[in-house]
């Protein structure tokens, strides 16, 4: 089967067996009824999947968080919202697919949503850029953003990016400022806001559309400063000791929330969001409702405040040297 | 399949002649004490000189940088190795006095180029500086007041890649006699008291974690609160991978910091210098009033090697270089080191005029 990770083989070589088995010829022919098992199989597989998806490793987290077949922006747009009516373009140079923005409805409210967006093929990749913004994907965001801010709508952002785009183009239109710009100004809109990080969150190209009152990661999703790989390179000189800078790298949203450098992780159905989209979809909507019920309680100034106080707490360090 | 932190592998990219191999270069661009041009980020110095010299046209065998011993910590450029023997006069020159400019290859002698705020006197090539000499360089004599001098970073993942980063923070802390990779204060430049915030390479190739992010977030605190401007010199390989998060968060907070200090109209000057890259270059180092960069800076987001790897694409003549950033709208002005003091006290008389206006009132 396509797109089946190696960890996942044993589900899926059940599932192979269940569906043969299914369709087996003689079935009726025979008079033959495979009914038992199949019942076998079906607990096979239910178990085999809760043995392999709760001892998770970091780098198959990470993989899951990059499995093609994961639900990108797009498909959360039409499942955990409704009504999602697409806007364009950054107003200075281009349009950049691989960010997507616009009006949408998260159950009777009224949001807007912006997300980095990825392909699922060939085609889409290129349309998408695979996922990773110019700077015209993060003017655009930082566009609609000051557009909600001004009609008081919430704002959304989901992340799933490997990063921002390196490339000449880039460079040539200050990608570095687009960010910064973001990171700044996202710390003074009024209106609540609230990033999830649906799928990778590559470093400062995450970060770009990131700087929320809340941040919330699905399960399987990684957040971190730098991929695994290029940790590996630089600190193991060597891209296949990616699986233990994952590791040593704390990116899992179970890390994270023990850092507490996110607020909520959003639980993913067993066998990954991939398997299940409604499930995933339909959690996802309920911890982004809980939360904006909260932040819709604070006044404008208690949420400015909150908001810089999350970030301003961040990092660890001593005053004083201690004793050797 | 960019990420900030992984591009101060990269600078070498310009000079196919370079032989370190990619996790070399890595290291050694990331300032770690790695490679035989020990402590300069020295392939940033080959880089640059090798592109410059064959823009000019120039052709020279020699390595730009002549190798150095180790305990070179009063210097903070390559010298001369001691040669023994020989009847060349050159070769009598005793250890320490001289060094070699990268970039036209003459001999200046320490002292001066010392005294020239390590700028080449015969072809202006900037050499780097660490962040004391540059604060004594601006600052009026005694005005310096540094805050938050003894904060030094902790080990908070218990991270161990190839070297701890507890030992990494210990070799770095006794070479360069710094705490981590900022110096902040207040101090007075000209008539003008400022929130001043440098950055030194050398100390982990300048790289942002929680103790950067933090004095310089307290910095611009203070600064709000006393109406002060703040000026940022930055020089960095980009986020700390060691503190993983962490260490991507400080981009956010120090973003934020200047939010609140843009909202009361003061003044923040960002001074580029070589190199800036990555999460400080996407952070506090683009979101400066005036944007400002020293000649022949390499300055970007990504990393010539994986803007390269990644694209596939030729990379323009001079790229990322200041002179390109002023060339393409990025930067505000390039301004030589020698003229830098006189300039910020301009800029800021402009800058202030508001300020004072409404104190007059």
């Amino acid at each position: 089967m396509k797109n089946q990770l190696d960890f996942e083989k044993p589900i899926y070589d059940l599932q192979n067996k269940l569906e043969e088995l299914k369709r087996h010829p003689e079935a009726h022919s025979l008079g033959v009824s495979f009914d038992e098992e199949i019942k076998k199989i079906e607990a096979k597989i239910a178990e085999t999947r809760k043995q392999v998806f709760s001892n998770l490793t970091a780098w198959q987290r990470v993989q899951l968080a990059r499995h093609p077949k994961r639900p990108f922006t797009l498909d959360y747009l039409r499942s955990t919202f409704t009504d999602f009516s697409e806007l364009h373009g950054d107003r200075l140079f281009a349009e950049d697919r691989a960010v997507v923005g616009g009006f949408a409805r998260l159950g009777g409210q009224k949001v807007m949503v912006i997300g980095t967006q990825k392909g699922r093929d060939t085609k889409e990749n290129i349309l998408r850029n695979f996922g990773s913004a110019h700077p015209e994907g993060y003017r655009k965001a930082l566009r609609l953003m000051r557009m909600a801010d001004k009609f008081g709508l919430p704002i959304i952002t989901l992340i799933d990016t490997a990063g921002a785009y390196p490339g000449i183009g880039a460079e040539e239109r200050h990608i570095a400022e687009a960010i910064a710009v973001n990171l700044r100004e996202m710390m003074l809109l009024e209106v609540p806001t609230m990033a999830v990080v649906i799928g990778e969150g590559g470093s400062g190209g995450a970060l770009g559309i990131g700087v929320t009152d809340r941040v919330l990661i699905l399960e399987n999703a990684y957040y971190s400063v730098i991929s695994p790989e290029g940790c590996a390179a630089i600190l193991w000189k060597d891209r296949a000791a990616a699986p233990k800078a994952a590791e040593a790298l704390k990116i899992t949203a179970k890390d994270l929330l023990e850092l507490r450098l996110v607020d909520e992780v959003v639980p993913e159905p067993l066998g990954g969001a991939h398997n299940d989209l409604a499930t995933t979809a339909a959690n996802l909507k309920k911890h982004l409702l809980g939360q904006l019920e909260q932040l819709e309680k604070l006044s404008v100034a208690d949420r400015l405040k909150q908001r810089y106080g999350r970030f301003r707490a961040h990092g660890h360090y001593v005053e004083k040297q201690l004793a050797a | 399949m960019y990420a900030f932190g992984r591009l101060p592998a990269d600078f070498e990219n310009r000079n196919d002649e370079l032989s370190l191999n990619d996790a070399d270069a890595t290291e050694c661009s990331l300032g770690l004490p790695h490679s035989p041009l020990d402590p300069q980020p020295s392939t940033f110095l080959m880089a640059t000189t090798s592109f410059t010299k064959k823009s000019l046209g120039i052709e020279s065998p020699e390595p730009a940088v002549t190798p150095t011993t180790n305990n070179s910590a009063n210097t903070t450029f390559a010298k001369k190795p001691k040669l023994g023997g020989g009847k060349s006069r050159k070769r009598e020159i005793p250890e320490g006095l001289w060094t070699k400019c990268p970039k036209c290859s003459t001999m200046v002698f320490d002292k001066e180029l010392d005294e020239n705020l390590k700028v080449c006197t015969q072809c202006q090539h900037h050499f780097p500086i660490g962040a004391r000499e540059r604060i004594h360089s601006l600052v009026e004599t005694c005005s310096f007041e540094e805050t938050d001098a003894e904060m030094s970073s902790v080990d908070v993942l218990n991270f161990t890649g190839m070297a701890s980063y507890v030992s990494k923070l210990a070799d770095n802390q006794k070479k360069t006699g710094q705490k981590d990779a900022v110096v902040t204060g207040i101090g007075k430049i000209g008539e003008h008291r400022v929130g001043l915030g440098v950055m030194d390479f050398k100390f982990l190739g300048g790289s942002m974690g929680s103790v950067v992010g933090e004095k310089l977030s307290r910095l611009i605190e203070k600064s709000t609160e006393k109406n002060l401007p703040v000026i940022i010199i930055s020089t960095s390989g980009g986020a700390r991978m060691y503190e993983g998060m962490f260490s991507l968060m400080q981009m956010a907070k120090t973003c934020g910091a200047l939010a609140y200090h843009a909202k009361a109209k003061l003044p923040y000057i960002s001074i580029l210098t070589n190199p800036t890259f990555a999460g400080v270059m996407a952070s506090y180092a683009s979101v400066g009033d005036l944007i400002i960069a020293e000649p022949g800076a390499d300055i970007g987001f990504a990393g010539a090697r994986v803007i390269k790897d990644t694209t596939q694409a030729e990379l323009p003549p001079g790229f990322q270089t200041a002179e390109f950033l002023l060339d393409r709208g990025l930067v505000d002005a390039i301004v030589p080191r020698k003229e830098m003091k006189q300039q910020l006290i301009d800029y800021l008389d402009f800058m202030t005029t508001g300020q004072r206006k409404a104190a007059a009132a």
